[in-house]
């Protein structure tokens, strides 16, 4: 559970990606990863990826903090591998067969091409939210692309209990064994804990509401922000750099001749 | 910005009363809590049972699917609570961002699958016109959702270059698991949690409680 | 130093026969109210539970819903206008302080109110300093909202509300969940802002004392939702007092001779059942709260745990209940607790610890496993396998002896706070521990909830159990420090 309880406190500091507000890490992540979603190549995917790796390498990302953040990707690429070796189109010569499973030359291809391609869409979005403050995402979300903010600050609020809801996890864990119920039925004592913070946080978020409406949340009058989110030249290189990686990697896998879009 | 709702239609079961169909401080926050909390039980499940799902994920042909129900409950608790246009979005869609935030594992890939998912969920309540609730609009909100699951992996996860025989048996299993462990299961959780009195104000707690 | 120039004006409620129904209700929660509140008054509203005093601050406040959550009749207005209407004449302080925080950030969490009022941007961060300074809050403008201590929480709630410069302010509950320099806190930064502000106040409170020489009103709802009395403080407190005795209000020097007594002296020194040396306990591994304990429970005592906030008074008590892990040193169990148990009871089974040391969880909700009081009940004796005869019996025997046999059926979850406190005892008193472990039973308690238990647990322990209470409640330790275990946060002592 480290994962949850440390979030973004103790990421690294990265050069030049910190300096950039949020919804344009939002924006640059979507921007280079919709086209490579696109197509199962490896030329595109291996272009992309190497690229992204040297950019992080630039801005300061170590191999080490690079495992330790990634490790779910780097585990779901080569299971999303062995899956396409299965059952990805057969085409080719053919090496095995079991009931639905076929690998050949071309499930192979596949394999590879999408083992690639869950690391060059997966690690970016990781790496550049590292570090992303919830409080300034919503910031930006609400100022700089101009979403509702009764439902971003909402959010935001109801996001903040997060830390409160391990709390209550902790406690309820322990309970468990108290109670007599710790040493057998996983499930069912999971159950039971799902409920209870279920109805925990539910209460929680209705006193959280009384009190944001007792300070003027949710009316119809127009709101000020006592902090400016912006958007300045750093946000418009991040931008063009994602835009570049995608057109880079898309470009040389047509010019190998390997573009493959999805859906043919 | 009062939206008029319809009159009230004889009372079935699953059936609202005329309501105001604008969101209330209270559903847009209390939609982030049981997102938040939603999505923080996922990585909580994900110590116990993600192994599994991974392994039958990558060596079945789509039996993967059959747990991914549990994944897409947040669209049919945030219907069936909240009763408002977008509320299954909203739910599955900041809990797919708390995910990729908090848990910091999938990225921008989960909240495209939270957007995926809460479309489909979304759909079945907004053809029943924001006015049904009950146990077929649930198991209807899962499958959808399970549906829009699989359609987002033909592209996220390439799936448009697996088997047709593949793609069959995942679309099934997807939608079945939906419609029992996100819909059914949903539904249940709804009923257990009004009866604890912790939606006493929303409309799925009032109707519970409506005898003192 | 008064700041005259940014102080609002005291605002003045008229409530004429007013009254809600809760849209799951067939009764109203409040009927007929009159009520007028002159600019700058100080009102105590007392009542029993359920008598609608929240709601009644809610509604003063615009927040008790609109018409899908209940009706209102009559006319509730602050100055002359609907509560809604007017946001930012009333600043609203609620009973839970973790439930309130709003953003992550101390200076952001004060600015939201003045932001949602479209106050501009400078203007802002000059009120949210200012409103710190109030209420005595001296931490940096970014410093995390998540790490202020729960009496801190509750002043950051009351500069929010300050920094929107309302001229009546609501308290509900603000310090029932506080320990003593939490209140202490509270109640001075409130003294300080009516003083510099003169604005008119309404504070909800079950302890009298607390707010008592601050008001100069008091006004008591009854349970059928009406008023019951109407005056200046020490009229009310001395017609009223029985009644708000029986109601459960902590009316000073209410407990009256039927709190029970500490034991004076032990007789002769008992066998302890648990003893623990060179303990350091943490909830992480790495996070060690208390090093070099050494702690003994000897049997047939009570001992409490006191200490400031923080020094890891609950972090002990679980690890002396054989469910944290030590993190140095051992917590041994005597040969006649462990009964042919072999290890430390870190190491015991779930089930072989339900005998032997039960543990009860500050919020009782954290708890609960099922979805009716006697199921609850059934859990412990279920999971002894004790069969069907002596299940229902140990049921019965405690759902008689804490009043909870009218609500055997009821949900856990839809309790009274007394209710769920003391269903959460009597669940772990099912099982018959030799040891019970309580971490802070009485927080937030009514009079008559304490008296019962405090009562129960005297009786146990003069009946041979073994007891340890985290606890900050003066009059317990009265009732219950047998022994005393004081931690500062770095070491240990006795007191007595």
């Amino acid at each position: 559970m480290s994962a949850v309880a440390s979030g973004a406190v103790d990421a690294p500091r990265l050069r030049f990606i910190d300096r950039v507000n949020p919804v344009t890490k939002l924006a640059a992540a979507m921007l280079l990863t919709a086209p490579l979603l696109l197509t199962v190549d490896w030329v595109s995917a291996a272009t992309a990826l190497v690229i992204e790796l040297v950019l992080f390498m630039a801005a300061g990302v170590r191999p080490r903090m690079l495992v330790r953040r990634a490790w779910p990707i780097l585990i779901a690429a080569p299971i999303a591998g062995i899956s396409m070796l299965l059952y990805g189109r057969p085409s080719g010569e053919e090496y095995w067969s079991f009931w639905l499973a076929r690998i050949t030359d071309g499930s192979i291809e596949l394999a590879i091409a999408v083992t690639v391609r869950v690391l060059a869409v997966g690690l970016p979005a990781v790496l550049l939210f590292m570090r992303v403050d919830p409080t300034e995402l919503a910031d930006g979300l609400a100022q700089v692309w101009r979403l509702p903010s009764r439902f971003v600050l909402g959010a935001l609020a109801g996001a903040r209990l997060v830390g409160l809801f391990i709390e209550d996890w902790h406690a309820m864990a322990l309970s468990r064994r108290a109670r007599g119920i710790g040493d057998t039925g996983v499930v069912r004592r999971f159950a039971t804990m799902a409920f209870a913070l279920l109805v925990l946080a539910i209460r929680r978020g209705s006193k959280l509401a009384t009190a944001m409406e007792a300070r003027g949340f949710g009316s119809d009058r127009p709101r000020t922000w006592a902090r400016a989110s912006t958007i300045g030249w750093s946000d418009w290189v991040l931008i063009a750099i994602a835009f570049a990686i995608a057109v880079a990697a898309i470009g040389a896998a047509i010019a190998a001749g390997t573009f493959h879009p999805v859906w043919s | 910005m009062h939206a008029s709702a319809p009159t009230p239609t004889a009372s079935t079961t699953g059936a609202a009363p005329a309501r105001n169909l604008r969101w209330r401080v209270v559903d847009i926050v209390v939609a982030s809590v049981v997102a938040v909390a939603t999505g923080l039980l996922f990585l909580f499940w994900n110590n116990i049972g993600y192994a599994w799902f991974v392994a039958a994920d990558a060596v079945t042909p789509g039996l993967g699917g059959i747990a991914v129900g549990i994944w897409l409950i947040g669209g049919v608790l945030g219907g069936l609570i909240i009763r408002k246009p977008g509320a299954a979005l909203f739910v599955e869609l900041v809990a797919a961002m708390v995910s990729a935030i908090v848990g910091n594992q999938w990225g921008v890939e989960t909240i495209w699958s939270g957007l995926a998912q809460g479309i489909g969920a979304e759909l079945v309540f907004a053809i029943f016109l924001y006015r049904r609730f009950g146990l077929l609009q649930a198991i209807l909100a899962g499958a959808a959702a399970g549906a829009g699951a699989w359609t987002l992996e033909l592209f996220t996860s390439g799936n448009l270059q697996k088997s047709a025989e593949f793609l069959t048996l995942y679309f099934c299993t997807v939608v079945v698991s939906g419609a029992v462990l996100a819909g059914v299961l949903g539904w249940l959780l709804v009923r257990a949690l009004a009866a604890t009195g912790a939606l006493s104000r929303f409309a799925a707690g009032q109707e519970a409680t409506r005898r003192v | 130093m008064a700041n005259t120039a940014s102080s609002p004006t005291p605002a003045a409620v008229d409530v004429r026969g007013w009254g809600w129904r809760h849209a799951s209700r067939l009764r109203p929660a409040l009927e007929g109210i009159d009520l007028r509140i002159e600019p700058g008054e100080r009102v105590l509203l007392l009542g029993p539970s359920g008598a609608g005093k929240s709601t009644l601050l809610h509604a003063m406040a615009g927040v008790h819903g609109g018409d899908d959550e209940g009706e209102a009749v009559g006319e509730l207005l602050v100055d002359g206008a609907e509560p809604a209407r007017v946001r930012g004449r009333s600043g609203l302080v609620l009973q839970d302080p973790d439930s309130q925080v709003i953003l992550a950030r101390v200076g952001d969490d004060v600015a939201f109110g003045c932001e949602n009022l479209g106050v501009p941007r400078d203007e802002i961060w000059r009120r949210v300093r200012e409103s710190l300074d109030e209420v005595g809050l001296d931490v940096a403008i970014d410093h995390p909202s998540s790490a202020l201590s729960g009496g801190q929480k509750q002043r950051l709630a009351l500069a929010g509300a300050l920094a929107m410069r309302p001229g009546l302010l609501l308290l509900d509950e603000p310090t029932a969940n506080l320990d003593p320099d939490g209140v202490r806190e509270v109640r001075a930064a409130v003294e300080r802002v009516l003083d510099r502000h003169g604005s008119t106040l309404v504070v909800v409170e079950h302890r009298v004392e607390v707010w008592a020489d601050l008001v100069d009103r008091v006004v008591v709802l009854g349970l059928d939702g009406r008023l019951m009395a109407d005056g200046p403080p020490d009229v009310v407190l001395s017609r009223q007092r029985a009644a708000l005795l029986a109601a459960g209000v902590w009316v000073p020097g209410g407990l009256g001779p039927t709190a029970p007594r500490r034991r004076v002296a032990v007789d002769e020194p008992t066998e302890p059942l648990l003893t623990a040396n060179g303990l350091a306990v943490g909830r992480r591994p790495r996070d060690i709260v208390q090093r070099g304990l050494d702690v003994e429970l000897p049997r047939g005592t009570s001992t409490v745990l006191t200490g400031p906030n923080g020094a890891g008074k609950s972090t002990l008590a679980l690890t002396l209940g054989g469910l944290l892990r030590p993190l140095d040193g051992r917590v041994e169990a005597s040969a006649s607790l462990s009964a042919g148990l072999r290890g430390d009871p870190i190491g015991w089974r779930s089930r072989d610890l339900l005998t032997r040391i039960g543990t009860v969880f500050q919020e009782p909700e954290h708890q609960f496993v099922t979805s009716s009081v006697r199921a609850e009940l059934e859990v412990a004796p279920r999971a002894l396998r004790l069969g069907d005869r002596e299940t229902a019996a140990r049921v019965e025997d405690l759902l008689a002896r804490l009043r909870l046999d009218r609500i055997a059926l009821a949900n856990p979850f839809t309790l009274s706070g007394g209710e769920k406190r003391r269903l959460s005892v009597a669940a772990v008193l099912a099982a018959r521990p030799s040891v019970l472990v309580l971490d802070e039973p009485t927080f937030g308690q009514d009079r008559i909830t304490w008296l019962e238990l405090t009562a129960l647990l005297r009786e146990l322990v003069d009946e041979g159990l073994t007891l340890l209470s985290v606890t900050h409640d003066a009059a317990y330790i009265a009732a219950l420090g047998d022994r005393g275990i004081r931690l500062e946060p770095t070491n240990t002592r006795a007191f007595a």
